[in-house]
């Protein structure tokens, strides 16, 4: 591998794994029962067929498996007040992921009545202020949606003080049990390429594309991901590849929005097999009519004025004008 | 039963590695694994990986790994979406059947790229712990307070431990901020990036290239529920039955590798499996002194390999632990004795 490399040229890549709106996640009838129960300010669990009482409640009994049913005298209101049974402390919070946006404890919390304990927020102010039994009591949302997050903390509760009640909420019109929530999930990174792409994207900023073989074959990969993925040998030697190819295949796509690069419908997108490569490289097609595209066509890569070292250096793929290749030149390539 | 034996092993561990992506950190340590087996590439005959797609942030980016051991010819192929070391149990499965007589198995996994801590909030249940985005840390604190609680034991108990595993002073472990109470930094594992690789082979094949295979003379992994508030958190009962059925009692215990990435689980785990002063503990640091996600549990069985094949041991334990607060945990007896 080069040294000093290529990669430490460029900086990080910076990647947020985020599901738009977030996951859409159906609960179930026991889950379900459960967060409604939230939702109304109570807490509910289940007696299980040996006697003791699970919350949060679950679809099972967590040691013999057998189904919790979601209705029936089984169900039993807990708490809401409950001990602390372990407890740790979260100095700086999580902001838009933590129940509180200022230092508190997570705890598992056992209410009474209960015979297992659920994990929670306690907003205690400071971690001397919580230990191994202390008593605590839930802190409702007035505003509540069926999610462990109704609760918005549970708050100490000091001696023969009563809980305070949820506060009411109207139900809106024709409110039904809840069946769903919501997940976001959002995650950040700081990628870094690795070498071979490092040299990749740093070529493209040169206008340039370049690929690499290992020593022990021909085959060139334009776009390495730094080995032969036939044989797992680095690609050590770097091959710089034309910037013209060949469409061995492509689709012509109708759906809006999918590309920042194609802005306008029908666009098409194709597997390009670049002069000097033997790997095929993707590519959106512009510059002729989407029904004149044909596999075999000749194409060039058509430049963005400002390079860079990522893929909007090439904008897109347009026909050369050259006579199409031969089938038999680019059928291995399918 | 056929008999099954780790024969190569190689691994790598850096804290943070700005220069290779992850398919060039496996090439190295698998090129180094299946070399030192002396079992050509294309005779193993079944190749099996671990890792979470979550590290890299990309759906399916198990399969890029592929990239780093030659799938050409197509290969004998599976993943787990776990620590190595079940990959591993995948392989030794595999060989039972009788279908292929070698594996290379092989785990990798950046975790400096995002917050590792967080990104393993993404494992517990959606419904009732996710959204309160628990992290990793955070609910090993929990247990770690629960068993100090119920054990009687103390700070000075998990600094011995942290102290060993990362070369300081008991004195020097207590000297540090208590950041997530009870535990310290020096009782959490650090950020690491990192590649493992083992070759197992059978019987005949095991002997013809290893001249003391450390054979796997017992393998078996139990997991509890996942609610924290449902299980014991001070005790692990999963790892007592998983020892148990892989017969660690059955005989001394030179060398224990154990997949405690924190302070209080090598207590909880030492405890679970019965060992005593006769065992050496984690010789090479464990979890604590580095923890590549991914492969950090199958490096746990290579460390037990490599001392019996020099013969500084005969019969060790790796363990290897998955899911919050050790949910799940596999325990495997490893033998220098044919």
């Amino acid at each position: 591998m080069n040294a000093p490399s290529e990669a430490s040229l460029l900086p990080p890549h910076h990647h947020v794994l985020e599901y738009p709106g977030g996951y859409t996640r159906s609960v179930g009838p026991v889950v379900g029962r459960f967060l409604t129960g939230l939702r109304d300010g109570r807490i509910e669990g289940v007696r299980l067929a040996d006697g003791r009482v699970l919350v949060p409640p679950t679809e099972y009994d967590p040691t013999t498996s057998a189904a919790v049913a979601p209705q029936g005298d089984h169900w039993v209101t807990l708490g809401p007040a409950g001990r602390v049974q372990a407890f740790t402390w979260v100095a700086q919070p999580r902001r838009g992921k933590h129940p509180l946006d200022r230092p508190f404890a997570f705890a598992l919390i056992r209410p009474d009545g209960a015979d297992t304990s659920m994990l929670h927020a306690v907003d205690c102010g400071s971690p001397d202020a919580i230990v191994v039994g202390s008593r605590v009591a839930p802190r409702w949302r007035a505003e509540r949606s069926g999610s462990v997050n109704d609760i918005e903390a549970w708050v100490p509760l000091g001696d023969g003080e009563e809980p305070d009640p949820a506060p009411l909420r109207v139900p809106e019109q024709d409110e039904q049990p809840v069946t769903g929530i919501v997940s976001p999930v959002r995650l950040e990174y700081e990628i870094n390429a690795g070498e071979a792409t490092a040299r990749y994207l740093l070529g493209l900023a040169q206008g340039k594309i370049i690929g690499g073989r290992a020593p022990s074959s021909d085959y060139v990969y334009a776009a390495s991901r730094g080995t032969d993925p036939m044989t797992g040998e680095p690609t050590s030697i770097e091959v710089e590849v034309h910037d013209t190819g060949v469409v061995t295949t492509f689709c012509v796509v109708n759906i809006p929005g999918l590309s920042e690069l194609a802005p306008e419908i029908p666009y098409a997108s194709a597997q390009i097999l670049l002069d000097g490569a033997d790997n095929t490289f993707f590519g959106l097609i512009r510059g002729v009519p989407v029904d004149e595209i044909r596999m075999g066509m000749r194409v060039k890569a058509r430049w963005a004025d400002e390079l860079k070292p990522d893929h909007t250096s090439i904008l897109w793929w347009e026909p050369t004008g050259e006579p199409d290749a031969d089938y038999e030149t680019y059928k291995g390539y399918l | 039963m056929r008999d099954v034996a780790i024969v190569s092993f190689a691994s790598s561990a850096v804290p943070k590695d700005a220069v290779h992506n992850e398919v060039e950190m496996i090439v190295p340590t698998v090129r180094a694994a299946v070399a030192s087996s002396g079992i050509p590439r294309s005779e193993i005959g079944f190749t099996c990986s671990g890792s979470l797609d979550y590290l890299q942030g990309g759906p399916f980016a198990f399969v890029m790994g592929l990239d780093g051991v030659g799938a050409w010819p197509p290969i004998r192929e599976s993943h787990v979406e776990m620590d190595a070391a079940w990959a591993l149990y995948e392989a030794w499965v595999a060989i039972q059947t009788g279908e292929v007589d070698s594996a290379l198995v092989y785990g990798f996994g950046k975790s400096s790229l995002g917050d590792v801590h967080e990104i393993m909030t993404l494992q517990t249940d959606p419904y009732y712990l996710a959204p309160l985005w628990p992290s990793m840390v955070d609910m090993a604190a929990l247990q770690a307070c629960a068993y100090l609680e119920a054990s009687g034991r103390g700070e000075k108990d998990l600094a011995a431990v942290a102290a060993r595993a990362k070369g300081l002073t008991v004195e020097a472990v207590l000297g540090q901020p208590v950041t997530h109470p009870p535990l310290r930094d020096a009782d959490i594992f650090p950020v690491t990036d990192g590649t493992a690789a083992v070759v197992l082979a059978a019987d005949d094949l095991a002997r013809s290239v290893c001249e003391r295979p450390a054979w796997i003379r017992g393998i078996e992994h139990r997991i509890e529920a996942h609610g924290l508030g449902v299980r014991d958190l001070t005790a692990s009962e999963s790892t007592r039955l998983a020892a148990q059925a892989a017969g660690v009692g059955a005989g001394k215990v030179d060398v224990a590798e154990l997949h405690a990435q924190f302070s209080h689980e090598e207590l909880i785990l030492a405890d679970a499996l019965g060992l005593g002063e006769a065992t050496a503990i984690n010789p090479s640091g464990g979890a604590l002194a580095s923890n590549p996600i991914m492969s950090a549990g199958l490096i746990r069985f290579g460390e037990v390999a490599k001392r019996i094949w020099t013969g500084e041991v005969d019969r060790g334990v790796a363990h290897a632990t998955s899911g919050p607060c050790l949910q799940q945990n596999m325990v495997a007896v490893l033998e220098g004795s044919n």
